[in-house]
């Protein structure tokens, strides 16, 4: 192996590079990133940068000793195709990038409101100039917001703007944010530090549309309910970034599909990060989206590229965090409907607690407000 | 140097977190007292809330990990030490933190 591509310069783009030097590659080794920014980490963005607490060098991830891995990173230009034939990957800008091997690790995209005109002070956040550019609206005089979606990316960002004083409102199209993500009473936890602090949540009705002529004055809702904003921010979820890999011969479902190994159909090229699908051992697939799979699967899918078989899989269990209005929200396993939550610590009427969610008996997740410690003990108990 | 607790409230594998110019985490590792700066220099979190396993602590948040005995950090995310003090016991068993001299704060702490 001669050339790596690793196409994706954010958290599991840089793993993987890392990981590459680290088990002993030392070819070639080429990283593309669309964004014209050196890898950065996302997680402030929502949080201590759209506060002003965090500037973009605070958020930068390579350390001093990265210069040592000896890339040559090509940002600034989106790849736009994977062709095996020729084993190289294209640019945009027609640029190929000869590759025996390559890492996809291109991420995942915000979601647009679908069918929503494009107009000025309408936001979705996932780059640091999506960042940037909320972060000037929120400062121009003092906007009113509306966050359409109440999942963790518009809670945070709702938190953030009810610090900076602003009138706030969250816009959920479910009966409840969250609920299927934290089981009903966790959910209800939560989302209950929205009006705690001083957030208007409205629940169970999707956006029907949005007004305004060049700029957003509001929305309204299916129920004819209107909401004046000088702001909006979709936080609706996003889509795996692997459009560019269409006709390549990869499996494309709703991201790379890969095996547990990380390795896709193509030999020679694994996913990592959100835009890897993983096909478990009982067929079933999922793709997580959390800075945690991200940072620990580019040394498993690095080891399985570099070997040219399957010799590892990634296995550990899914954990992410996210912190509201102070409080700090961890979660770590799978849980679904029918599991039996039970409190360890503390209680969720004060919001302050851990608990395990239950299968047959078994604790098969572990969740907790601001109880660090013994959320830490209840997750490594828990089997991958 | 400033009080932390009696030796009695650190049980071996228990840790705290005492205040000196900034929070200051004291571990009991199998009867050896260390102590370091409390918030992890990669994102804001308690290391006194992590996960002990012999001299290293884990942060609760992102699963840096540190050396107690150096400071220094053994994993990814973090890349900076965080600094170590000096645990005394006196002979009434009070375990007592001898805090570092102040150092500028780096850029990007929290």
């Amino acid at each position: 192996m001669k050339a790596v591509t690793v196409v994706g310069a954010s958290l599991a783009g840089l793993g993987a590079a890392r990981a590459l030097r680290e088990q002993g590659y030392t070819g070639a080794l080429t990283v593309v990133g669309a964004e014209r920014h050196a890898p950065y980490d996302r997680p402030p963005l929502s949080k201590d940068f759209l506060l002003g607490k965090a500037e973009a060098a605070d958020l930068a991830l390579a350390a001093e000793d990265d210069a040592a891995l000896e890339v040559d990173w090509r940002l600034g230009t989106p790849a736009a195709a994977l062709a095996p034939g020729r084993r190289a990957v294209v640019l945009a800008d027609g640029t190929e990038i000869a590759s025996d091997a390559v890492v996809v690790a291109t991420g995942a995209a915000a979601l647009p409101l679908p069918g929503a005109p494009r107009l000025a002070g309408v936001h979705t956040l996932r780059t640091l100039d999506d960042a940037e550019a909320l972060r000037a609206d929120l400062a121009a005089g003092s906007p009113r917001v509306a966050v359409v979606g109440g999942s963790f990316i518009g809670a945070e960002i709702a938190s953030a703007c009810a610090a900076l004083g602003l009138e706030t409102t969250v816009v959920e199209a479910a009966p409840a944010p969250l609920a299927a993500v934290l089981g009903p009473e966790v959910a209800a936890a939560v989302a209950g530090l929205h009006a705690a602090n001083g957030v208007r949540l409205l629940c169970g009705t999707p956006v029907a549309a949005l007004t305004g002529t060049d700029r957003v004055t509001g929305l309204v809702l299916a129920d004819g309910r209107a909401v004046a904003a000088d702001v909006v921010v979709v936080g609706i979820g996003a889509r795996p970034a692997v459009d560019w890999l269409a006709g390549s011969g990869l499996e494309l479902d709703r991201g790379v599909v890969c095996d547990p190994g990380l390795r896709t159909a193509l030999p020679g090229v694994v996913a990592v990060g959100d835009a890897a699908r993983v096909r478990r051992a009982d067929g079933t697939t999922a793709r997580a989206e959390h800075w945690s799979a991200a940072n620990d699967q580019p040394p498993v899918a690095v080891r399985n590229l570099l070997a040219g078989r399957t010799v590892a899989a990634y296995a550990r269990v899914p954990y992410f965090w996210s912190d509201q209005y102070g409080v700090r929200l961890q979660f770590a396993g799978h849980t679904r409907p029918g599991d039996t939550l039970r409190v360890v610590e503390g209680a969720l009427a004060d919001r302050a607690f851990a608990a395990v969610y239950e299968r047959d008996g078994r604790a098969v997740a572990a969740v907790a407000l601001d109880r660090p410690r013994a959320f830490t003990r209840l997750r490594k108990g828990l089997a991958a | 140097m400033i009080y932390a607790c009696h030796l009695d409230d650190l049980p071996k594998g228990e840790s705290i977190r005492v205040m000196a110019d900034v929070p200051i985490a004291v571990f009991n590792v199998d009867g050896r007292l260390y102590a370091v700066d409390d918030t992890c220099t990669h994102q804001n979190a308690s290391l006194s809330d992590g996960w002990l396993e012999g001299c290293f602590i884990e942060c609760p948040l992102h699963e840096a990990a540190f050396d107690l005995r150096t400071g220094a950090p053994t994993c990814l995310p973090a890349k900076r030490a965080v600094r170590t003090h000096a645990v005394t016991v006196a002979e009434d068993g009070a375990v007592y933190v001898h805090a570092a001299v102040a150092q500028p704060v780096a850029e990007g702490a929290a």
